[in-house]
């Protein structure tokens, strides 16, 4: 028998759920008590794509120290689920603890010797208080929520508070959720002993962090950003994005004095209707986006480059998930990378914006739209589903009220009546961005034919060659322009100089970062750069020069974001080290640093000759 | 602009509008398109109809799909910002605009092909939401920008002009228009420019889903016997219903007709529409029967023209959203970013 694990405030418990039995606000509730207790959580959803009766889990990341990623193994698994029993049991790291219903005899072999079993006879507690089915069933989730609070030497005043909140407006299930609560709690202290040798403790680590989730996040930053037309169309994992902007909207966008709305929601056919509509109301002057994975950016295709070539602004959020084709629809990858910076036929590029959090979800979410409208082209906001579906601890929101939205060079009735010379594709301040007119500015200038067919620079249709060079290369020139604008990218030095570096971006940022001290313990020592947009900035650039191998980190098969590194900057390959987990689950501290130190130790054995010193 | 060809002199003599627009002030650059096509007799009467309702000509916003009848808005309202966007997917950007600016005038310009083939869902779609359009499909029953392959409006058993028999069923985007809930829906010919003229202007002036199908025959590839979208087969075989003699803005009703020929329709906006009966039985105003009469002349082999359906009372895409009356595109930080306050109350809430 292994020694059971000793921990407190670091451990990995996983719920296994039955889809549709109610568990999933009893978790989330568990895991709120535990931040109220001053110690960090990250929860993460593991589902399938179906509605009722396939197995869920729900597993948390408790860890004091602040580590957020997925770590990889279960320390106490609640085995809810009698179908996905023997995996569920499995996975247990040796020494960790099963919780279960243990009021139908299991036979030993179902059993590992080598854990912790607990055994609380929930439906017997549950069929002796309550006669209902309904009732039965989801107080179970409360009871067991209460009988893992003894256990884990929970405060219970705390999940007390919780489960008021939780149902302010709706009194009368106040008491007879707390009584459940006791019940579990009273059943646990009373016949086992309790805490066990993992357990909770106050800290105070959580501090004015914010538990949201990334498409909330990037709903409320279009908000803010100043969007007012959505077109969309269902698919998971970005609908709940659609959602929270309607959400924010009703409670912020209505105007007070008529009650009318100042926003426009359409739900679309299709995706091609839905970025056709972003378009045509970008084209008109408002702020418009679209919410969308896989799938539907590989619908949206033609439309992107006739965005892209008559320089039109568009957002598109597109929160990824398991490709290709429908591909794994409710897991996690970075897999769209490709297929949207080259979205389209024809030489085009497009300006990608890669948050790593619901933090930067909503920033970038805002920010997105300033610099649609600045660059006026298509901005991708590429969450995944891991930040998107997943409440994450994030610094809180903040808005700075003497922000101006930057709708970018728009010429004025004004201007336009003073004589101020207009060709749309006209590059007047030389840094390949021209001046654009809303429909409807003035009577008899300003007017121009949008065209996804070449034109000159004063928006005249033309087939003749130099005038498409000179357009396309100035569109290489706005190119270039959007690699000052975009957010740059984040760099974190060695403890100790080194000549190796990795670069990561997105959701694989919390992993990463508990993968440096696991690598700096075994004294491999990196430095690092976050990449947070495409186009690349010159910073980019220099920081693969400067480092021997850079490994390159990322959630899809085909190592994108390398791909895109060695097509734009004419890096040489072989100096890119690719570091790969696609399976679908979010990468894990343990993936990154055991990869990334057998390559380092291969790299040892055999130096590498330098590229450049 | 610089790409408008034609010469911009005022003979002083050409009469002028309330606005003091001549006729060319509604102008275009010159057509590219074949001589005789019948999308050029649309463009014109598109000019003649918003010469004739006095519009300003910036305040129109006119987009397009991809096909010769796409090209057309380059050659009409030279001073109107125009969109060729993508083939089969105007009515999306256009439903776009429209969120946008509610204040402007859209009008939508397509083909069969670009609207009954690869666009018939957009085509669908628009038509449901009842966004406040005009849309004008110039229907040749080919493509012609592609060089004569048959499109979804072409009737069963008509010939290419390669001799090739179309074996698939028609789409009849008027029956359509009217299933799907378009509030004002018509149907003219090209070369009738006497019942195309008020049409359109009847359908700008509607606030709503306005649908015209103008059949508009194609010299190069679809006017040939056995064609059934000809200048000939549709002279022969047009079943018209009605004439809208002319439209007034608010002005006062003084003609007199012979009781129970001349039904005088009142628009939402207080325009007032006469209608010429040629068939006396008709009433534009109930869609089923609309249904039944263009089924049963249709089967006769009768092409039904004039206005179909039209209601007085139409309900568009901002309603049902329950937009501000501002266009979107006018609303600044200040009615549109609720600031730091509100954020940190979220903050708080997520905590
Ligand atoms: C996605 C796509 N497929 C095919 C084409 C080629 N194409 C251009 S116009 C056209 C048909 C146009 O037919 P219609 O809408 O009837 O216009 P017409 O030329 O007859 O006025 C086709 C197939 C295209 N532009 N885009
Ligand atoms: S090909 Fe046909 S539709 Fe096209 S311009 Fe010529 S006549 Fe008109
Ligand atoms: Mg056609």
């Amino acid at each position: 028998m292994a020694k059971p694990i000793e921990s407190v405030n670091e451990f990995v418990i996983k719920f296994a759920n039955v889809n549709g039995s109610g568990s999933a606000s009893a978790n989330q509730m568990f895991a709120k008590a535990i931040l109220r207790m001053g110690v960090p959580v990250t929860p993460r959803n593991i589902f399938p794509s179906n509605i009722q009766g396939l197995p869920t889990w729900y597993e948390m990341r408790v860890s004091e120290a602040g580590y957020m990623g997925a770590r990889g193994g279960v320390d106490i698994m609640v085995a809810m689920n009698p179908q996905t029993w023997d995996q569920d049991v499995a996975s247990i790291e040796p020494g960790g603890y099963l919780f279960y219903d243990s009021t139908k005899p299991m036979p030993r072999s179902k059993f590992r010797n080598d854990i912790t079993v607990v055994g609380v006879p929930l439906t017997e507690i549950c069929n002796r208080e309550y006669t209902d089915a309904r009732q039965r069933q989801l107080f179970k989730n409360i009871v067991y929520v209460g009988a893992l609070s003894a256990l884990l030497d929970m405060e219970a005043a705390v999940v007390e508070g919780l489960i008021s909140e939780q149902f302010r407006g709706k009194e009368k299930l106040i008491e007879p959720n707390v009584k459940a609560l006791h019940m579990g709690r009273d059943w646990a202290q009373k016949n086992l002993q309790c805490p066990l040798g993992i357990r909770l403790r106050r800290a105070d680590k959580v501090g004015d962090r914010i538990f949201v989730d990334g498409n909330g996040a990037a709903g409320l930053g279009a908000v803010y950003g100043g969007a007012t037309v959505c077109a969309w169309y269902p698919i998971t994992p970005s609908t709940s994005l659609a959602e929270a902007f309607t959400r924010h909207c009703r409670k912020l966008r209505v105007d007070p004095a008529t009650g009318k709305n100042r926003f426009a929601i359409v739900q679309a056919e299709d995706e091609l209707a839905s970025i056709g509509m972003v378009i045509g109301a970008s084209w008109n002057g408002a702020r418009a986006f679209t919410t969308t994975s896989g799938p539907g950016i590989s619908l949206m295709q033609e439309f992107l480059g006739l965005a892209y070539f008559a320089e039109v602004p568009a957002v598109v959020f597109d929160v990824q998930r398991g490709g290709p084709s429908t591909g794994m629809p409710t897991r996690t990858q970075q897999s769209d990378i490709m297929s949207c910076a080259y979205a389209s036929h024809g030489d085009t590029k497009h300006v990608l914006l890669l948050p790593e959090d619901p933090h930067e979800c909503f920033t970038m979410g805002a920010q997105a739209f300033d610099l649609a409208e600045r660059l006026q082209t298509p901005v991708f906001v590429m969450l995944d589903l891991d930040i998107g579906m997943n409440e994450r601890l994030a610094a809180p929101f903040a808005w700075d009220d003497s922000r101006k939205l930057d709708r970018g060079k728009v010429m004025t009735e004004a201007e336009l009546e003073a004589g101020k010379e207009f060709g749309r594709y006209l590059d007047v301040d030389g840094d390949g961005i021209p001046y654009r007119t809303y429909p409807g500015t003035h009577p008899t200038r300003g007017a121009f034919f949008t065209r996804g067919s070449s034109k000159d620079r004063y928006a005249k249709y033309t087939e003749e060659g130099r005038h498409y060079v000179d357009n396309v290369q100035r569109l290489l020139k706005k190119f270039e322009t959007a690699k000052q604008l975009v957010p740059g990218p984040i760099a974190r030095q060695a403890r100790q100089p080194t000549r190796l570096g990795a670069i990561f971006y997105g959701s694989t940022s919390p992993a990463m970062a508990e993968a440096l001290d696991r690598l700096a313990e075994q004294g491999v020592h990196l430095d690092t750069l976050r990449v947070r947009a495409f186009p690349f900035s010159r910073e980019v650039e220099e920081f693969v020069a400067a480092h021997d191998r850079v490994f390159v980190v990322e959630q899809n098969r085909d190592a994108q974001l390398r791909a895109l590194l060695t097509i734009e900057c004419g890096i040489d390959p072989a100096r890119l080290v690719p570091i790969l987990q696609f399976d679908g689950s979010p990468i894990t501290a343990r993936f990154i640093t055991e990869a990334i130190a057998d390559k380092a130790a291969a790299a040892k054995v055999m130096p590498f000759r330098k590229v450049v010193s | 602009m610089t790409y408008l060809a034609k010469p911009k002199l005022h003979h002083p003599a050409l009469p002028t509008n309330k606005l003091g627009f001549t006729r060319r002030d509604y102008e275009g650059a010159i057509s590219t398109l074949c001589a005789g096509c019948g999308h050029d007799s649309i463009s014109a009467a598109i000019i003649q109809a918003v010469f004739e309702l006095d519009l300003p000509p910036h305040k129109i916003a006119k987009l397009s799909g991809i096909g010769c009848s796409s090209k057309t808005p380059t050659y009409f309202l030279g001073n109107s910002h125009g969109f060729n966007s993508v083939h089969g997917r105007m009515p999306s950007v256009l439903t776009g605009a429209n969120l946008a600016n509610r204040d402007l005038i859209y009008l939508g310009v397509s083909g069969d092909g670009d609207s009954a083939s690869i666009g018939l869902g957009q085509f669908a779609h628009v038509m449901r939401r009842g966004v406040n359009m005009t849309y004008i499909v110039e229907n040749n029953g080919v493509y012609g920008l592609t060089k004569g392959q048959f499109s979804a409006t072409s009737d069963k058993g008509s010939a290419s002009k390669k001799g090739l028999q179309n074996t698939d069923s028609p789409v009849d985007m008027v029956s359509m228009a009217l299933q799907l809930g378009a509030t004002f829906v018509g149907r003219s010919f090209s070369g009738d420019k006497t019942q195309l003229v008020p049409l359109i202007k009847a359908a700008i002036q509607h606030k709503g889903a306005a649908f015209l199908d103008v059949i508009s025959p194609c010299v190069a590839f679809n006017n040939h016997a056995g064609s059934t979208k000809s200048f000939d087969y549709v002279r022969e075989h047009n079943k018209e219903l009605n004439r809208l003699d002319f439209i007034t803005g608010r002005a006062e009703i003084t003609v007199d007709y012979a009781p129970g020929t001349v039904e005088p329709v009142t628009q939402h906006d207080g325009s007032v529409i006469f209608l010429r009966k040629l068939d006396a039985g008709y009433d534009v105003h109930d869609r089923i029967a609309a249904m039944n009469v263009l089924q049963e002349r249709q089967s006769a082999g009768e092409i039904v023209t004039g206005l179909i359906y039209l209601d007085p009372e139409p309900e568009d895409l901002h309603a049902h959203l329950a937009t501000v009356d501002a266009p979107f595109n006018t609303l600044t930080e200040k009615e549109l970013v609720p600031g730091a306050a509100a954020l940190a109350k979220i903050n708080a809430a997520s905590r």
